[in-house]
């Protein structure tokens, strides 16, 4: 007897050309987005080989990675970043690819301009040259990252060949307690199951914690899915997606059939995974990391832990360099940790109501002395929306940097960064050696954490700043 | 992409688990529209003395028994983390054509096989062990065989690995696979086609 179909399967049978045997198939890509970094090279093997761009209509640009964040800026960043925003734009423009550029009120951080522009709707195959593509399965959309090779043959064939990933589920349950966010869900998801997981398949987050969650959680969400090793997180469409999808600037005309047909999209009663997770949210606090990646992560009144002696050699090693890269000693407290920088943005953190939590925390308050702290929003919208609220008044008044829209430092390769042995307590995804810049120590959490965290001039426990 | 079958040479270890494309590859090396020179920039955290391009001692590819080095022997999960090729393409641009590790990153292995670097999946027992050795002893060669998808670790015993085995006809054949899927074209065609009548939202869009 044949078990149902998951969400996966569903997504996988419909954007399937063809059969090529063996598990293999050959997909059509529904949305291609691209940026700076990583289409480059893809444009010119693409020239090289004199190929043209199969679908340009399913494509979009935009530059984030390497943008200056600052008041006024223009194609000026790092040297040799400026050659890669040209090399975008004129691109885009010979393949007739739309390009939100810099300046351009819908420029954006990749993921959060496909979703908030309405070009990713669920049910796509999207992929993008960025592994934090799986932000956009928020919207029950297979949505991944991949090489510029891959970047290449969707320039010219609109498809990729892949083997069926293999797919898993995680059911969220509990009720999160006031002051705890989804991306405190997230890591602490990450340090109870690993960062290997989802073993670069295919993960369905459901259950009833996630079915309450508004859209803009379910992105903060789904976009560290990779930290836990899932190329893609899937949320099944349901309501919240579809009055999400119902309020973009260009929503489909007709809706209703687009709708329809989006309410199949979720897995059967008895569809089968490869490995089920699950989590509990009651008991969870406002979660830090310590370490060197996304799953070396506690509670934020809890102490740093010992390496594990009893753990496999390969954690225990881990854990060793980390608190050693981190100048962390076992058993500290996280907690009053003094911190030189806070970053609030990123693909992660960087939507509306992030900013207006942090805001929440921030109103009437100045940063510690000694401490730099950046807003940067996700979006050019993101931006405006907030600005109309006066969220930029109270950061500004607070003594944050407000900023333009970009990746910033996330990832250190535009000119925000942290300096050599600095810690950071930032909203991105990755807290990997040298990822805001070389030597830089970096504590991810949520945008609550680090809005406190800045005011306190240490690791602070937000609940303490939300009342 | 030119046809890989052997690769043999001297091997490395790095033993770490969880090596990540940001240590392969820092971010600094990657602001460039080129694929090549990027070997300069492989585990340059590691490799120099802070904020230095002078090679440090204490790093594995530094030291005399591993130069000119073609083989990496890894932790698992090696490549985890971002996408960018860039870290696929410093391994080639510095001479190395082969990483041996217990398991990979999903978006880094695809990268590899899809340039001619050979990722070769062993067991993690296996890889443990030509780790100790290439730590404590010599030899430091392997031979990588791709074709009977075997190696020889360097203490001379015989060890199957993984690969995915289209990806090993593929670099067999030093493949070109859009040629490939554009021979495909008229599929491709009429499953749009089809798609436009069947899912309109997705083609109705235009900015
Ligand atoms: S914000 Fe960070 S994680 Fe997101 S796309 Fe930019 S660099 Fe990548």
């Amino acid at each position: 007897m044949s078990s149902g179909m998951s969400l996966f399967d569903k997504l996988w049978r419909q954007n399937l050309i063809e059969d090529l045997g063996e598990g293999r198939g050959l997909i059509h890509i529904d949305r291609h987005l691209l940026h700076e970094l990583s289409s480059p090279q893809a444009f010119a093997g693409l020239r090289q080989a004199e190929r043209v761009v199969r679908s340009p209509d399913l494509a979009f640009a935009v530059p984030d990675h390497i943008v200056d964040t600052g008041p006024g800026r223009g194609d000026r960043t790092v040297p040799g970043g400026e050659a890669m925003i040209r090399a975008l734009r004129a691109n885009a423009k010979a393949a007739d690819i739309a390009l939100f550029d810099v300046g351009d009120p819908r420029h954006g951080i990749v993921h959060v301009v496909a979703a908030e522009q309405g070009i990713a709707l669920p049910g796509m195959a999207i992929a993008c040259g960025d592994s934090h593509t799986c932000t956009l399965g928020a919207l029950g959309a297979w949505a991944f990252g991949i090489g510029t090779s891959d970047v290449e043959h969707i320039l010219a064939t609109q498809t990729l060949v892949m083997r069926k990933p293999a797919s898993s589920r995680l059911t969220v349950t509990g009720t999160r307690a006031p002051g705890v966010s989804a991306k405190d869900l997230a890591l602490g998801i990450i340090a109870q199951i690993g960062v290997n997981a989802a073993k670069g398949g295919v993960l369905e987050i459901a259950g009833p914690a996630i079915e309450a969650l508004t859209m803009e959680e379910r992105f903060t969400l789904c976009n560290m899915g990779i930290e836990a090793s899932a190329r893609s997180a899937i949320i099944a469409p349901d309501a919240t997606t579809f009055a999400y999808v119902a309020a973009r600037p260009n929503p489909p005309v007709p809706l209703a059939p687009a709708i329809a047909a989006w309410r199949a999209l979720r897995s059967d009663p008895d569809a089968r995974f490869d490995a089920e997770f699950a989590f509990d949210c009651d008991d969870l606090a406002p979660q830090v990391s310590w370490g060197t990646n996304p799953g070396q992560t506690i509670g934020v009144n809890q102490a740093v832990p010992d390496a594990p002696s009893d753990a496999a050699p390969r954690e225990r090693d881990a854990a060793l360099r980390a608190l050693a890269y981190m100048g962390l000693e076992a058993g500290q407290p996280i907690l009053g940790l003094p911190v030189s920088v806070v970053f609030i943005g990123s693909c992660t953190n960087s939507r509306l109501s992030d900013l207006q939590v942090a805001a929440r925390v921030v109103e009437g308050r100045k940063v510690a002395p000694g401490v730099r702290a950046l807003v940067v929003p996700g979006s050019a919208r993101v931006k405006a929306e907030a600005e109309a609220l006066g969220l930029d008044a109270i950061f500004v008044a607070a003594g944050f940097e407000w900023r333009e829209a970009g990746c910033s430092m996330c990832v250190g390769m535009n000119s925000d960064r942290v300096a050599p042995g600095e810690r950071s307590v930032s909203t991105s995804n990755r807290n990997f050696e040298g990822r805001q810049g070389p030597g830089a120590r970096t504590h991810l959490a949520s945008p609550a954490t680090a809005a406190a965290s800045a005011i306190a001039g240490a690791i602070a426990d937000p609940r303490a700043y939300l009342r | 992409m030119k046809a890989v079958s052997i690769v043999a040479g001297v091997a490395a270890p790095l033993n770490r688990a969880d090596i990540d494309t940001d240590a392969i590859i820092p971010q600094n090396w990657l602001i460039t529209t080129e694929r090549e020179g990027l070997g300069r920039g492989l585990f340059s955290n590691w490799r120099y003395l802070p904020g230095t391009e002078v090679p440090d001692p204490a790093f594995v590819l530094n030291q005399p028994a591993f130069a000119g080095a073609r083989i990496l022997v890894a932790g698992p999960n090696y490549g985890c983390g971002s996408s960018r090729e860039h870290a696929v393409w410093a391994h080639l641009d510095f001479g190395i054509e082969a990483v041996v590790a217990a398991s990979f990153g999903p978006i880094f292995r695809d990268n590899a096989l899809k340039n001619g670097l050979l990722t070769a999946e062993v067991e993690a027992d296996v890889a443990a062990d030509m780790l100790a050795h290439l730590q404590t002893r010599s030899p430091r060669t392997m031979t990588i065989d791709l074709a009977d998808t075997q190696l020889v670790g360097p203490d001379g015993r015989r060890h199957g690995f993984r690969i995915d085995p289209e990806r090993r006809n593929a670099l067999l054949e030093g493949r070109d696979d859009i040629a490939s899927t554009l021979d495909r074209s008229q599929v491709i065609s009429a499953f749009q086609r089809r798609d436009r009548q069947r899912r309109p939202w997705i083609w109705g869009q235009s900015s």
